[in-house]
């Protein structure tokens, strides 16, 4: 029965993302508008209520890493001068487009309307969009985001940011789209929004039960797939976490672990948070090698990169520019490094782990500086040492799966070990 | 050295004298003349900036000493900084740590991060949680020109600064102390844009080593001291003309955030070029137009960062052209015949920006070359090489 | 008596350790590790059990013989070792020379074969006679530049030449290194007490023989553990192996350094041996052996005489660089300032100290005491900086460095063993 409950979120998904990529490869044909953003800060309900399609470029770039193109893609963008140092996904992407701009649906990706480039924690979004504007000479609007330095949001960064949206993107929207700016509409789609928030909250927390029923990372990077793209405030988007919960907390009921590419996994051994985004071009093997030793995520800071909605936020249809503007703020990718650490320690707290690992990626400074800083000082506080692996997020040259394995099998010995010595 | 040439007998010693002030202040990496100062102003504090752009009128009319933190470049060791940082980050966030782990910071009573990447915007929380007791804020600029909300956001990062740095020292200025502050970097940015005049119409007897040593001294020491030390400098040049060599005008670009070795800017001008513009220490001069003293001075000091002109990686760019014309217009200013596109390894903002730079350059038919350095780079070979051989093509190119 | 044994399959050589049921360590064994992991194992093991059987024969006569008499019954079992592969080998190269030689010269060739191994073997046999020197004891190290000497000597330019000689070597040698081969104590012992004809020793070679050495419980680990033909349950990871194994030899450890050919490893232990956290190096291969390697090809040194020539050094240069492939560059360039090499050399060694002082803060510092293996522990230069920026970051720590020290995960993983078997 499980079995035949898994297939419904997963087939959800897949026709809701099938239908999108088709949708966007007529829009030129139908009209329909497309605007381009970034999964951290997307403001995803208002682009819907201008009746707009959202295209997602991170997504796009880990789509061609997880199909095994990205590293064409990325010499090609090398070729053309981008260096070997920077972002993998800003150079996946500007190859794609360079080779013809297939998307993951395996159709042609249509040309922006307009570049949304929601400033949300990564500087390079704001290059990166740089470069896709000198590609497709396209209008682009910036909306800043204030950087949480402080480990809260200001209230006159609020402020500032209802004043940007109110005076740059919503007429930047009107414009791209020739529609007027819709409250109501705006209201609907942020209603729906908080309805499948719910639901994701209770999939996300269902790591906290042993077993785990979820994998909170590798398993929850599909989960999140939805809500942190295109289908924030859809009914789409509404069916699907629904559905979602409902077969996450039948296997808790069921005391059944998580579903892995090999199958379900039994007999939890290890229970781990982690911190960083995974690799993409070797995504099965990566799952696989912590699979193999019955380590199971819990938790994960990377499934918060769309959202921190396990801390409580969830979008308020009663005051609309307002709710965009605490959201964004929220992003994983916006919080400072103290923030960041509490989250980690709380994590290990309250959803029990035994371990934590970071998987430092070369491409993403926003991420990665500062690492080793956050080891130390989860190590610190919470007692448990952490392990430390370096990969990248779709350059496949960076990714060394015997280092990673070696490493990772040291690590859960070591847990082994300290579990042996305390209990004689 | 070079002033010896000449074989005057007052002038020129005063530039080397000034020169070595500078590199004096340079090579130390324990940032004597700040204690100094420190020392003979027992009421103020030091506080440090990094790159690439500070207010640093703020830090000064609260009574702080400003202090450019650069990194220990080729002098320093990392042995701690290291343990902070993977290989894949640019070095200077690990030199940085450095310097404050062995203690070479620690008169510091604030240091101000600014928003120029996420490597450095990070490095802000690093500081929270290694310095308690520092007075650290990341300072996120606005990054489009909007005289509305945007220079209304800034004004308002400007207010907080003034009052937690007011808290930190125990005085909060009035408007007057704080326009007399804006006036004083108004003296000094027009000084330096001055010294880079200078050296653009006379890059022969203006070496931008002795500039850029003199600029990089300016960061540690009170703004009243560098113009007086910038003025004898411009006096002394004057009075000991050098002879005008056959060599190329080149304008460096991307070395705006960590700082390249000495021995790198050496290199350049001996392998035969001129550099006669560059973005070394870009914050120093990144309002290219005085601060108003009059009226509201937060006010004041928003709107001149709204409406200043200067473009540079570190900012979004608005116009669609911007990136592409960039290039051609900072030649065109300078006279200059090529660019150098010299890189900081593994710097977002810009290695990020070089491909659209280039093309701009490019097909604006401006001759360039690229390489990376990291400020610690000790071999020197192959900039040597790939200069002097830019230089050579670039005056068989202009004889052709 | 039951025993044990532990392998650590390394990327450059593979040791292995037999423990007795209490611990004490009975036999090492060391061999370069191949291309084939299995039999690098099975060679290691069999050095460990001939060790542990000279060292059960050095027991049973302690009262009555001189060391020098082992000792001397142990280099005529080397060398009867030797002798039986490098017939091996002079059968494997005619049979080459039979297939693949053109027939004019396949006289001549076969000839001089059988001359080149004649004055290997008398070579040999006088090299026993001789006052014993350091050597490497691997075939291929001690054979191979006879070999080349011999055949640049007898090569003929317009017959057999030098080039044909290696060419057929080339090829045999790697057959002989990776193919099982009856080295085994029982099968040289018997000549080698013959050779010193020291009767004596017969009664303890006799015990040794008869001695059971076959191990209870084996467990591998190293960088090619994945390689062994062992169940999961008997591999360990390098990590835990070390951190135990530094603590069997120096109780107090609390951090270990652990600077090998292809990574470093920063390990903390609790008062138990039990690792508590570790580091590796990033993937950056500067800070490990290999560098060192890199620049004693670039200064056309033996590895082993960069730290005796960094010691000479009055003046330690600063090299940034510790980009192995900057490191080159670097040191010509400073070669072409005037730079002396000694002093070049003991910048590179701090230098690539540092890098390993990062590992060590990155891991949680440097308790006392702190212990230093790998092949690097072996060199005096890198020995001095180490000291010298523990000192300088963490005040007075106890050093430890034992001569065993390449033996270190060996040791952890039979003491592994040890335990399963308990």
């Amino acid at each position: 029965m499980s079995v035949a409950l898994k297939d419904r979120s997963m087939v959800l998904q897949k026709e809701m993302i099938a239908n999108h990529f088709e949708r966007l490869a007529r829009a030129p044909e139908t009209g329909e508008p497309v605007v381009y953003t970034f999964v951290p800060g997307n403001l995803t309900e208002l682009i819907r209520s201008f009746g707009a399609l959202p295209v997602l470029p991170e997504i796009n770039a880990l789509q061609s890493g997880m199909r095994k193109l990205s590293g064409e893609y990325i010499a090609e963008a090398e070729r053309a001068g981008h260096s070997e140092d920077v972002c993998t996904y800003v150079k996946c992407d500007i190859g794609m487009m360079r080779s013809g701009n297939i998307g993951p649906g395996g159709k042609k990706l249509p040309k922006p309307d307009l570049l949304l480039l929601s400033y949300t924690g990564c500087y390079t979004f704001m290059k990166w969009f740089e470069l896709l504007r000198e590609e497709y000479d396209c209008p682009t609007v910036m909306f800043h985001v204030p950087y949480q330095g402080d480990g809260k949001l200001e209230p006159e960064h609020r402020e500032y940011m209802l004043r940007q949206l109110r005076e740059q993107v919503i007429p930047a929207l009107e414009k791209a789209t020739g529609r007027k700016y819709d409250e109501e509409k705006l209201r609907h789609h942020l209603a729906l929004s908080a309805i499948a928030e719910e639901d994701l909250v209770a999939v996300l927390q269902a790591g906290k039960k042993r077993p785990s029923p979820i994998d909170g990372y590798f398993g929850t990077v599909y989960y999140v797939g939805p809500i942190f793209s295109a289908f924030r405030g859809t009914q789409e988007g509404v069916d699907y976490y629904r559905a979602l919960r409902e077969e996450v907390e039948e296997r808790a009921m069921l005391g059944l672990g998580p579903i892995t590419p090999e199958g379900p996994l039994e007999g939890e051994k290890y229970r781990l948070v982690v911190e960083g985004p995974p690799n993409w071009t070797h995504f099965r093997d990566f799952w696989k090698m912590f699979a193999d030793e019955k380590a199971v995520v819990v938790a994960s800071t990377y499934t918060k990169v769309g959202g921190t909605y396990d801390f409580g936020f969830r979008h308020d249809p009663n005051d609309p520019l307002g709710t965009l503007a605490d959201y964004c703020s929220g992003c994983y990718t916006n919080l400072n490094l103290p923030s960041r650490i509490d989250m980690i320690c709380q994590y290990i707290k309250e959803y029990e782990a035994d371990g934590f690992l970071i998987n430092s990626v070369k491409s993403c400074n926003s991420f990665s500086a500062g690492q080793l800083m956050i080891l130390r000082e989860v190590e610190k506080r919470t007692g448990i040492p952490g392990a430390f692996i370096e990969s990248d997020l779709v350059d496949p040259r960076y990714f060394s799966a015997a280092n990673i394995k070696n490493r990772l099998e040291s690590y859960f010995q070591m847990i082994d070990a300290r579990r042996a010595g305390k209990t004689p | 050295m070079a002033t010896r040439v000449d074989g005057g007998m007052g002038a020129p010693m005063a530039r080397g004298a000034v020169v070595e002030w500078a590199r004096d202040i340079y090579d130390d990496l324990d940032f004597t003349v700040v204690r100094q100062w420190l020392e003979e102003h027992p009421k103020s504090k030091a506080g440090g900036y990094l790159p690439v752009y500070a207010p640093r009128e703020v830090l000064h009319a609260t009574g702080f000493l400003p202090v450019g933190i650069h990194g220990g470049g080729d002098r320093l060791e990392i042995i701690r900084g290291d343990a902070f940082y993977q290989s894949y980050i640019c070095h200077l966030p690990r030199s940085v740590i450095e310097l404050a782990q062995s203690g070479r910071l620690d008169m510091l009573s604030a240091v101000l991060f600014p928003s120029t990447c996420d490597v450095i915007r990070n490095l802000s929380g690093i500081w929270k949680l290694l310095y308690p007791d520092v007075y650290v804020r990341y300072v996120d600029v606005p990054q489009i020109p909007d005289p509305g909300a945007a220079a209304e956001f800034w004004a308002g990062e400007l207010r907080r600064l003034l009052d937690d740095l007011g808290d930190v020292t125990g005085h909060r200025p009035t408007d007057e102390e704080l326009r007399r502050s804006i006036a004083l970097y108004n003296e000094t940015r027009k000084m330096i844009r001055t010294l880079y005049a200078a050296r653009r119409e006379r890059p022969w007897d203006v070496p931008t080593e002795e500039l850029y040593l003199l600029l990089r001294a300016g960061e540690s020491v009170a703004p009243e001291e560098f113009i007086a030390r910038a003025r004898q400098y411009l006096a002394a040049v004057a009075a000991d003309p050098k002879r005008q060599r056959d060599n190329s005008r080149v304008v460096i670009v991307g070395a705006f955030c960590e700082q390249p070795p000495l021995g790198l800017i050496k290199s350049i001008e001996r392998a035969g070029c001129y550099i006669v513009d560059d973005d070394f220490l870009l914050g120093n001069r990144f309002l290219t137009h005085d601060v108003p003293t009059d009226g509201d001075p937060v006010r004041a000091l928003a709107d001149a960062f709204i409406r200043n002109d200067m473009k540079s990686s570190v900012l979004y760019e608005i116009d669609p052209g911007g990136k592409r014309s960039l290039m051609a217009n900072r030649v065109a200013a300078a006279n200059a015949d090529g660019i150098i596109f010299a890189t900081p390894s593994f710097c977002d903002p810009a290695l990020l920006d070089q491909p659209m730079l280039r093309n701009g350059a490019e097909k604006a038919g401006i001759p360039c070359i690229a390489f990376k350095y990291a400020e610690n780079t000790g071999q020197f070979q192959q900039f040597r090489e790939q200069a002097g051989t830019f230089a050579d093509s670039i005056k068989l190119w202009g004889a052709a | 008596m039951s025993c044990v044994v532990g392998i650590d399959l390394g990327s450059t050589t593979t040791k292995a350790v037999i423990l007795d049921e209490n611990g004490n360590v009975l036999g090492r064994g060391i061999t370069n590790s191949r291309s084939n992991y299995d039999l690098a194992a099975a060679v290691a093991k069999t050095e460990a059990v001939i060790n542990a059987k000279f060292g059960l024969i050095a027991q049973q006569v302690a009262a009555t013989e001189t060391a020098e008499a082992v000792t001397s019954l142990r280099r005529a079992f080397v060398m009867e070792q030797l002798l039986h592969q490098l017939r091996r080998l002079e059968s494997l190269l005619l049979e080459e020379v039979e297939k693949s030689a053109p027939s004019h010269l396949s006289a001549p060739f076969r000839e001089a074969i059988e001359e080149i191994c004649r004055r290997i073997t008398a070579e040999e046999e006088a090299y026993f006679r001789q006052p014993p020197v350091l050597r490497s004891d691997f075939f291929r190290d001690a054979v191979g530049s006879a070999f080349m000497r011999i055949a640049e000597q007898i090569g003929d330019p317009t017959g057999v030449s030098f080039d044909r000689l290696v060419g057929v070597y080339d090829k045999c040698i790697i057959r002989v290194e990776n193919e099982p081969m009856d080295l085994d104590f029982r099968d040289h012992i018997g000549h080698a007490l013959t050779r010193v004809s020291n009767p004596r020793l017969a009664d303890a070679v006799e015990f040794a023989v008869a001695y059971d050495l076959t191990p209870a419980a084996t467990v591998g680990t190293g960088y090619g553990r994945a390689r062994l033909p062992f169940p999961k349950e008997q591999i360990r990871s390098e990590i835990l192996c070390h951190g135990l194994g530094a603590h069997a030899m120096f109780p107090a450890t609390r951090t270990v350094l652990d600077i090998g050919g292809q990574d470093t490893k920063a390990i903390q232990v609790d008062p138990e041996g039990i690792v508590t956290g570790f580091q590796m190096n990033d993937r950056c291969a500067a800070g490990c052996g290999r560098y060192l390697g890199y620049i004693a090809d670039e200064m056309n040194l033996g590895l082993h005489e960069l730290g005796p020539l960094a010691e000479l050094s009055k003046r330690t240069v600063k090299i940034n660089s510790t980009c192995t492939v900057f490191a080159g560059a670097e040191l010509r360039e400073r070669l072409s300032l005037g730079e002396k090499r000694e002093d070049i050399l003991a910048g590179l060694h701090r230098a690539i100290v540092i890098r390993a002082m990062s590992l060590l803060a990155r891991s949680g510092g440097v308790d006392d005491e702190f212990t230093f293996t790998g092949g690097v522990a072996k060199n005096p230069a890198a020995v001095r900086a180490i000291r010298e920026l523990v000192q300088e970051n963490y005040g007075k720590r106890t050093l430890n460095i034992s001569a065993e020290s390449i033996y270190t995960g060996a040791l952890g993983a039979a003491l592994f063993a040890n335990r399963m078997v308990a």
